[in-house]
């Protein structure tokens, strides 16, 4: 791999990397049983450097910023290198949000630029405050013929002639601005610099190195700070190759192992899970002999593998799980959610490692991450190289707030010098998770102090970003929590939010008030769904200006209600 | 072209034999999630199965924010 310490910024690190290794392939793109393409790291270049040289005839600049909204897809990455090359600042948006939530992270952004697919374009064109964007360039690729484009240019024609000029950057500078919540009016945009990335790179690849020829799968997005890191950065920068898979569907999750030998895959616990359904299946539709021996072969595995994973030995003694996955996987990593120790123990066991780790994009990724010396199927494993972890104010038990410091915290929030004093407390990242350091350093979570979710698919919801789907409800005033916020909990599975729905005195819960609510969550994506409805009958407390005090109305709920006054959706 | 009303009957019988509920107890405007207990991954397995009765294919994105299956049906039948 590149020697990171020489390179002062991404885009110094990623253009050594295509020079290096430039007939190795970098990027395949498949999409279900199709391969849609399969570039090298010179056809990388060759493809990147005009959209670069367009970009700067444009008066693209270091320091300019520009967002791309793409799903899973290899003209993400060539986008990236190009605004990285320009010395620009990079926002990656969630395709999934909604498009007036985009404009308003647009916005919030300053971006200049947006890269976008057609699909998610057109939508954004047809919002309200569309035409107060404050975009100078819109690109939009997969554009239909005769479509209309709203001024944008189509990302195929986006090229100029001629080298653009590469813009060297500091470590200091910023590298992206990743937004982990706040569409619901206080947006958390995450200011990385180009050293937090290369630091946090140098330490995931001292644990789990790539090198030419390993195949990494990528499903999750590549907006997402995992993916970006270990589906992009990581594998890049140690000329290996990374497999797009633009769809999810479990069946081409699994051909996808079989067909590209991969190495190495991030899934979230949901997807992991699904494997795990699908594989149990399978075992349980094996003839009673045959399912004997896998168990013995699976125990012997187990027995084998105790202190440390044996990857030959478990290949060779459970050939067809290891060919199912097609014989060179050497680790799952999981991340984003809690994942039950139970599933991480099956895999191991069937001599499938799960590097089971923990992180937030405020802190550059991953803050822990297990090592397997030895496996641990109860914790999130230990510090990354160059990070600390303390845990605050520990109650009899150990448990307190997680706190992380390193050299791959976020510089601050974006235009929030409140919310990043808050965050950010002498240098440490106040992570908002309950957490205990046991005596081997491995660190345990046990619930949370903010008031937020984290879904198994990895989404992390802020109770206030989707109290606008319910705007104008037949109640005095609402407010949404995180039910585990209201009622901690040593527990990190099966969170859910609560609508909390101030009555006036007289006022009876209705069925017309209950089908309203039915039919706002209907509206939005399953995993921002309300589960629980709450009745209360005194005022919310609010400040000066009339913001909800969210800590004290939890405590007045927590102080004369249970869990067990929550009516259900 | 089949109507929407045939595309959404066809798209219940499906869900209703692959997650093995009675037909009788779903409806056009049900939350599929919900009436089917299923996760947006098994979601997806499911719309696999129903792109290949229809012989169409549907990028996953499609799905985004489809949680009844007449919407799901429109969707289908837009591709047929």
């Amino acid at each position: 791999m590149l020697d990171l310490r020489k390179y002062p910024s991404l885009g110094a690190a990623l253009r050594a990397a295509l020079d290096r290794w430039p007939d190795d392939v970098c990027l395949i793109e498949a999409d279900r049983e199709r391969e849609n393409c399969r570039l090298t790291y010179r056809q990388f270049k060759e493809a990147a450097l005009p959209l670069a040289r367009a970009l700067q005839d444009s008066g693209f600049t270091a320091g300019s910023r520009a967002a791309i909204i793409m799903t899973n897809q290899w003209k993400w990455l060539i986008s990236a290198y190009a605004i990285l090359y320009c010395g620009g600042v990079l926002v990656p948006l969630d395709y999934k949000l909604t498009a007036p939530e985009h404009l308003q992270l647009l916005a919030h952004s300053k971006a200049d630029i947006l890269i976008a697919e057609y699909h998610l374009w057109r939508p954004i064109t047809q919002s309200e405050g569309f035409a107060k964007s404050g975009l100078k360039t819109a690109i939009v690729t997969e554009v239909p013929a005769n479509a209309e484009l709203h001024g944008a240019k189509r990302w195929e024609e986006f090229r100029k002639t001629g080298d653009p000029v590469f813009v060297e950057r500091a470590r200091n500078d910023w590298a992206s601005i990743v937004y982990s919540s706040g569409t619901g009016g206080r947006p958390k945009g995450c200011v990385m610099t180009h050293g937090n990335y290369l630091e946090q790179c140098g330490a995931l690849t001292s644990l789990f190195p790539f090198w030419p020829g390993v195949r990494y799968l990528s499903i999750l997005p590549t907006n997402h700070a995992i993916d970006f890191m270990i589906g992009f950065i990581g594998p890049f920068v140690c000329g290996a190759t990374v497999v797009h898979l633009r769809t999810l569907r479990p069946e081409f999750i699994r051909d996808a192992f079989t067909r590209y030998h991969i190495t190495y895959v991030t899934l979230v616990p949901m997807i992991l899970k699904s494997l795990e359904r699908a594989m149990r299946l399978r075992f349980d539709a094996l003839p009673a002999p045959r399912r004997r021996m896998l168990g013995r072969l699976i125990a012997l595995n187990r027995a084998c593998t105790r202190r440390r994973p044996h990857l030959r030995l478990s290949r060779l003694l459970l050939a067809n799980v290891h060919q199912a996955f097609g014989g060179q996987l050497r680790a799952i990593f999981v991340g984003g959610a809690f994942t039950e120790p139970a599933t991480l123990q099956f895999f191991y066991d069937l001599g499938i490692p799960v590097g089971n780790g923990y992180g937030l994009t405020e802190a550059g990724t991953v803050i822990t991450l297990n090592d397997f010396k030895p496996f641990r199927s109860d914790t999130v494993g230990k510090p990354l190289p160059g990070t600390e972890v303390r845990i605050m104010n520990p109650d009899a038990e150990g448990v307190g707030e997680v706190a992380a410091r390193s050299k791959t915290i976020m510089s601050h929030y974006l235009d929030d010098s409140e919310m990043t004093a808050a965050t950010i407390v002498d240098g440490w990242l106040m992570t908002g998770d309950l957490g205990r350091i046991d005596a081997m350093g491995h660190l345990q979570l046990f619930g949370r102090r903010k008031n937020m979710i984290v879904t198994a698919g990895g989404k992390n919801i802020y109770p206030e970003d989707i109290e606008r789907a319910f705007e104008g409800i037949s109640v005095k005033e609402f407010c949404i929590f995180a039910a585990n916020y209201v009622w901690p909990q040593r527990t990190m599975t099966g969170e859910q939010l609560v609508l909390v729905m101030r009555f006036d005195d007289a006022a009876q819960f209705a069925d017309v008030l209950r089908s309203q609510v039915a039919e706002r969550n209907r509206l939005l994506p399953d995993f921002k769904r309300v589960s629980g409805m709450l009745v209360w009958r005194r005022d919310f407390p609010r400040t000066a200006s009339l913001k909800i005090k969210r800590d004290v109305l939890a405590e007045e709920i927590r102080g004369s209600m249970d869990r067990s006054a929550m009516v259900s959706v | 072209m089949p109507s929407l009303d045939e595309v959404t009957e066809e798209v219940l019988r499906l869900a209703a034999s692959h997650s093995k509920v009675p037909r009788a107890q779903l409806s056009p405007d049900d939350d599929f999630f919900k009436m089917l207990g299923i996760d947006s991954l098994q979601a997806l397995d499911l719309l696999t199965r129903i792109e290949n009765h229809f012989k169409i294919e549907l990028p996953d994105y499609e799905l985004q924010g489809v949680s009844d299956f007449r919407t799901l049906a429109a969707r289908i039948q837009a591709r047929l």
